[in-house]
């Protein structure tokens, strides 16, 4: 069975090699720390669960003190000049197109016709993680077939995996920490403190404050959160339930689809959703980590309004 | 303490809130965050620290859609994946950078619709494909870019993205969130047609397209207007 624990052992071997490139880089002008960062990433993904619970949170904290105070930096950039990869794009055209596809096709037939495809009793792609294990599958084919078509060897690929993770530093790791922060916030009972406030101090006697606190509630609780499924319970269970449904009858569909959608509009306005908007930031290289928040403010403001204005006039459907 | 909620905790908000506003390094601030978040729930520091690395072990698969299509995307841009993109784009007269957002985020859009969530991402067709032909569809029209423009443009091809993704996800019925909604709901007694929930969610994801949509009309006006037009 492929499971993902093959693929964890690709990333760890892939954050070990940036940590000896970084190493033996000497244009690196933090070449230790950076490949100490590197290699105590490489070691969370190859020990995985092996590591005992109290040593990876010790890694952890390491991790960010030396990402914290800027001792992450990236390496020389070895990229090839500007007219030769216009030369070699005008020889390649377009099949350097199907490697690129070839990961969201490889990810389609894994999750949809390899689904129930087994190997004497064992599923083939491991069911849990069926969409995650077929992208896996997907960047091997598409870096194998990237091989072919460049004409380059996997080594080459390993630099150039190298360089991008470089160039993004340390907005790799923040999605991560960020989950770990919610989770955290869940076993200290965050959601509950805050749903006891909101039930506790806001007045619900009109309808259009009721809808209007409810959408803003589950973009502004997304907004600290990071994520619009932490703020979704909280929210239905200390607005939408007991005063939108309770009290003014609301159709419970529609209070539970413009909920969740009031809160991506949360999503689209936080840092702490990094995985979307500060990764971007940092993968199209933007000076302003926050430029991608910026961007979406005009789309995200102007939608919470229209989610109240929907939700006051759709909800007795 | 009259109620039994432990109101301490929310301390760790106060931490993210504050860190963000101050412009402290976001490692750093999620790193304190959690520190203040366990000593204010009066865990002790081993706990802490157990709970910090057993939950940095199980969510190590979200980097992973990020990491893996590194290696083939980095040789395809070192045999020119960009530079094609952009040429391609420059023979297609009609093609402005907004116009070819748009065109995206209808795509991307639909297809989350139906589930085809992972056909578009930052990594596999943001960064090698969507931003640079944005970039190209705009020089093509006003030559070079000023350069606070060009990172507005490559702002706008990740958010478009973004947009697409969250709005045309949620339409899915197989999708997580609708299986989150109703579960919730469940448990306090409410029990929902999933179907309702996904087409309830059809105006919704309407605006966002028109909202979005017009703010890529506006970014091709402003390109127009900052650039000027080819002489």
């Amino acid at each position: 069975m492929i499971s993902l624990d093959f693929f964890y052992v690709l990333v760890g071997l892939l954050f070990a090699a940036t940590a000896v490139m970084n190493l033996r880089d000497r244009s690196n002008p933090r070449r230790f720390s950076t490949a100490l960062f590197w290699g105590l990433y490489a070691l969370v993904y190859l020990a995985g669960e092996r590591l005992p619970p109290l040593v990876a949170g010790l890694l952890m904290v390491a991790m960010a003190l030396i990402a914290g105070f800027k001792l992450v930096q990236p390496g020389r950039a070895q990229a090839l000049p500007e007219d030769v990869r216009r030369a070699s794009a005008a020889r390649l055209g377009h099949r350097l197109l199907v490697p690129a596809l070839a990961i969201p096709v490889v990810t389609m037939i894994g999750s949809t016709l390899l689904k129930d495809v087994r190997i004497d009793v064992r599923p083939l792609l491991d069911p849990k993680n069926l969409t995650l294990v077929s992208m896996g599958c997907g960047a091997i084919a598409a870096f194998a077939l990237a091989c072919r078509v460049t004409r380059s060897t996997p080594l080459q690929g390993v630099r150039e995996a190298r360089r991008l993770v470089d160039a993004m530093g340390w907005a790799v790791v923040l999605p991560h920490m960020l989950a770990v922060l919610g989770l955290l916030f869940a076993e200290a009972g965050v959601g509950k403190a805050v749903a006891h406030l909101v039930t506790a101090y806001l007045p619900m006697d009109s309808r259009l404050v009721a809808c209007a606190a409810f959408c803003a509630g589950m973009a502004l609780f997304t907004v600290v959160m990071g994520n619009g499924f932490a703020a979704f319970p909280v929210i239905a269970g200390g607005i939408g339930i007991p005063v939108l449904v309770g009290v003014y009858h609301a159709n419970p569909a529609v209070m539970a689809a413009i909920g969740m959608f009031s809160a991506y509009c949360g999503t689209l306005m936080t840092p702490m959703a990094a995985n979307f908007n500060v990764v971007p930031a940092a993968l199209l290289e933007l000076p302003d980590k926050n430029a991608v928040i910026k961007a979406q403010l005009p789309t995200a403001l102007p939608l919470l309004g229209v989610n109240i204005v929907l939700l006051y006039y759709l909800m007795y459907q | 303490m009259h109620n039994a909620v432990n109101l301490w905790p929310l301390l760790g908000i106060a931490v993210v809130v504050a860190g963000f506003l101050l412009r402290v390094h976001p490692v750093l601030v999620t790193v304190a965050a959690c520190a203040v978040t366990g000593l204010a729930a009066a865990f002790p520091v081993a706990h802490i620290l157990e709970s910090l690395g057993s939950a940095f072990i199980k969510t190590r698969n979200l980097p992973l859609i990020l990491l893996l299509p590194l290696a083939a995307i980095g040789l395809l841009e070192r045999a020119g994946l960009k530079e094609h993109a952009q040429a391609s784009i420059a023979t297609i007269h009609s093609a402005t950078t907004g116009r070819l957002l748009t065109v995206y985020l209808f795509v991307r859009e639909l297809a989350a619709a139906f589930g085809l969530t992972s056909l578009g991402g930052h990594p596999n067709m943001v960064r090698p494909l969507i931003a640079p032909m944005a970039e190209a569809a705009a020089e093509a029209r006003v030559g070079s870019l000023p350069e606070p423009l060009r990172q507005r443009i490559r702002a706008m091809s990740a958010a478009t993205d973004n947009v697409g993704l969250f709005f045309g996800e949620d339409v899915f019925v197989a999708f997580g969130a609708i299986v989150l909604m109703q579960t919730i709901l469940r448990a306090e007694g409410l029990e929902v047609d999933p179907l309702h929930m996904a087409l309830w969610g059809i105006p919704t994801a309407v605006s966002a397209f028109v909202i979005h949509a017009w703010n890529l009309r506006r970014l091709d006006r402003r390109i127009l207007r900052e650039a000027g037009p080819r002489k």
